[in-house]
């Protein structure tokens, strides 16, 4: 009855991971609610911050918008890895996850394939989150090669936050929780220079804010943008920020990396 | 014959509840097996250990001769799973998403299409292969999720609460899909909490209970083992009720059951047809106004209460 016969040869971890990812992918692209709404979401963030806030908030020679807007798509990163938790926890929760398990494939394929897809996804909408950045007047004084850097890195945070957000969705037992639990996050981004100048902030605030990781990825991505202002306005060159920021998202990547695999191999 | 699954003394406990309890259960190749239970009886913890899905505490777990949890990927290369959620991507069509479990298979692209279109064919969804799995009804997505298990041509098929859920006609659907798999020469075990559903599909049925097998056998045996059939009346009046136990008492060895909710009587009995003359005899005797009379299978719940002398539905039962 069978016509082809079965491979006798597991696919490679890398072939089955870009299968598994390529769903992923097709679910987010094919479900208009989620490009939609994470778009205008986004956007109404931002127009809030820049023309709401913004009026209110001075920084030094820099115009808010140029000082807001990379705060701005570096933290967009945390919100667009909220589908990640839910989009786990749903997978474990509906049977996909078991199937998945249930084939002769690596089983970090799983994980990997997840974290692929959602890294896509996040460059995506940075991409976006960056075209209405220069639509609402932001512009960039690094060179166009910083400013491709402070994209990279953007990427770079979104890949390591990923980890959190796929640990938080399999542990959560289902997309609510792993969406509520995502949420926590939330104030994290607010404590932090994304949107104001950590200086601005009462004094036992600030040593958390200063030390946190999204303070370095924002200032890396932020010192990038500015070019020559942002020794002046920050204090310190690109570099100085880089060098946490890249060892806060490696910390992130193996720490949330190695939970969240022992945790999916545990089942 | 090679034993198809060749499980001993497995046990799993998940924190303080213990799934399996010690379970025994060689299968030979050739046969559709129902494991049949009621809720929490360890019918699913079981399938996911087959499965590989989870490793049992104590035991082993042999499947097509492979070792569950030494060798794990070769026991995935030889069986297909449908689980209880029916575990298909909505967003893609049915096609997309058999052909991406066969690329999981390792097919190459176009083997995977031919690959797809064999199993399209094998379960009858031409009609709605090329729709996003999003519209499709019920019936249709556990037709789909049955496909997907099949892509792998796996030599064990297991189906964990196939129709829970369906209407009957798709219920039905499934149920003939199933037996034509079975009769190509695949080797099923499917959980259910159905008696009917067991009786129907399977040669052999193991019923299962606090992680334990309890009985093991064809179904007309367990049935008989069960006491044989049920004669069931409704009576016009629930002022009836007793009368018409104490009627049906002098019929049968055993106890009738009075159900007042719904006016019922219900009497286990060996011989069937002789008996139920004699209970229409009995209780016209006694001037019992009987809204209808009918001789039954039993149902899980009677078989259960044969073989235990317990309710499934006892409350602690439940929490046990």
């Amino acid at each position: 009855m069978t016509a082809v016969t079965a491979p006798t040869r597991a696919p490679s971890l890398l072939s089955a991971s870009v299968v598994v990812a390529r769903r992923t992918t097709r679910k987010f692209l094919r479900t208009p609610q989620l490009v939609v709404v994470g778009t205008i979401q986004g956007a109404m963030f931002l127009l809030i911050f820049r023309y709401v806030f913004g009026g209110a908030i001075h920084i030094g020679d820099v115009p808010y918008v140029d000082y807001l807007v990379p705060g701005f798509v570096t933290t967009s990163v945390l919100f667009a890895g909220m589908t990640t938790a839910a989009g786990v926890a749903e997978d474990l929760d509906q049977g996909f996850v078991d199937r998945l398990r249930s084939l002769p494939i690596p089983r970090a394929a799983v994980l990997a394939g997840r974290a692929l897809a959602d890294t896509g996804m996040i460059t995506w909408n940075l991409a976006i989150t960056v075209a209405i950045g220069f639509a609402v007047g932001f512009r960039l004084h690094g060179t166009m090669a910083e400013g491709i850097a402070a994209f990279a890195l953007c990427v770079l945070f979104g890949f390591a936050f990923i980890w959190l957000f796929v640990t938080i969705g399999l542990v959560a037992g289902n997309a609510q929780a792993a969406q509520g639990m995502s949420l926590l996050v939330f104030p994290l981004t607010f404590v932090s220079s994304a949107y104001v100048p950590v200086s601005s902030m009462p004094g036992w605030m600030q040593p958390f804010a200063e030390h946190q990781p999204i303070t370095a990825m924002v200032d890396s991505v932020r010192a990038l943008c500015l070019g020559d202002s942002a020794q002046s306005l920050l204090g310190h060159s690109a570099g100085y920020y880089i060098v946490p920021a890249l060892l806060w998202s490696a910390g992130l990547i193996v720490v949330f990396g190695s939970v969240a695999v022992a945790k999916f191999r545990r089942g | 014959m090679t034993a198809i699954v060749d499980a001993a003394g497995v046990t799993k406990s998940f924190g303080k509840v213990q799934a399996l309890a010690g379970l025994d259960l060689r299968i030979e190749s050739g046969q559709v097996v129902a494991l049949l239970g009621p809720n929490g009886a360890g019918k699913t913890t079981f399938v996911r250990t087959l499965a590989t899905l989870i490793r049992p505490d104590t035991g082993t777990v042999r499947v097509a001769g492979h070792d569950v949890v030494s060798q794990a990927s070769k026991v995935r290369a030889a069986i297909g799973l449908a689980g209880q959620h029916a575990a298909v991507e909505e967003a893609m069509t049915g096609r997309e998403n058999l052909e991406m479990v066969a690329r999981l298979y390792g097919f190459g692209t176009r083997q995977a299409r031919v690959r797809a279109n064999e199993v399209v064919e094998e379960l009858s969804l031409d009609e709605v292969a090329g729709r996003r799995v999003r519209t499709y009804s019920g019936g249709q997505r556990r037709r789909l999720d049955l496909g997907a298990s099949l892509v792998g041509s796996p030599r064990l098929l297991l189906l964990d609460e196939p129709t829970t859920g369906l209407d009957p006609r798709s219920r039905i659907e499934l149920w003939d899909a199933i037996r034509a798999l079975a009769s190509d020469g695949t080797d099923v075990l499917l959980t259910t909490q159905y008696l009917d559903e067991a009786d129907q599909l399977a040669a052999r049925i193991v019923i299962i209970d606090q992680g334990r097998v309890i009985a093991d056998g064809t179904p007309s045996a367990l049935k008989a083992q069960a006491g044989g059939d049920v004669i069931e009346i409704h009576t016009r009046d629930s002022s009836d009720l007793a009368a018409a136990a104490r009627s049906l008492n002098r019929v049968a060895p055993e106890a009738p059951v009075v159900d007042p909710a719904t006016r019922r009587v219900s009497l286990p009995v060996d011989a069937g047809i002789e008996r139920l003359t004699s209970a229409a005899r009995a209780l016209d005797d006694a001037g019992i106004a009987v809204e209808d009379i009918s001789l039954r299978r039993p149902t899980l719940d009677e078989v259960f209460l044969g073989l235990t002398g317990e309710r499934i539905d006892l409350p602690e039962r439940k929490s046990a």
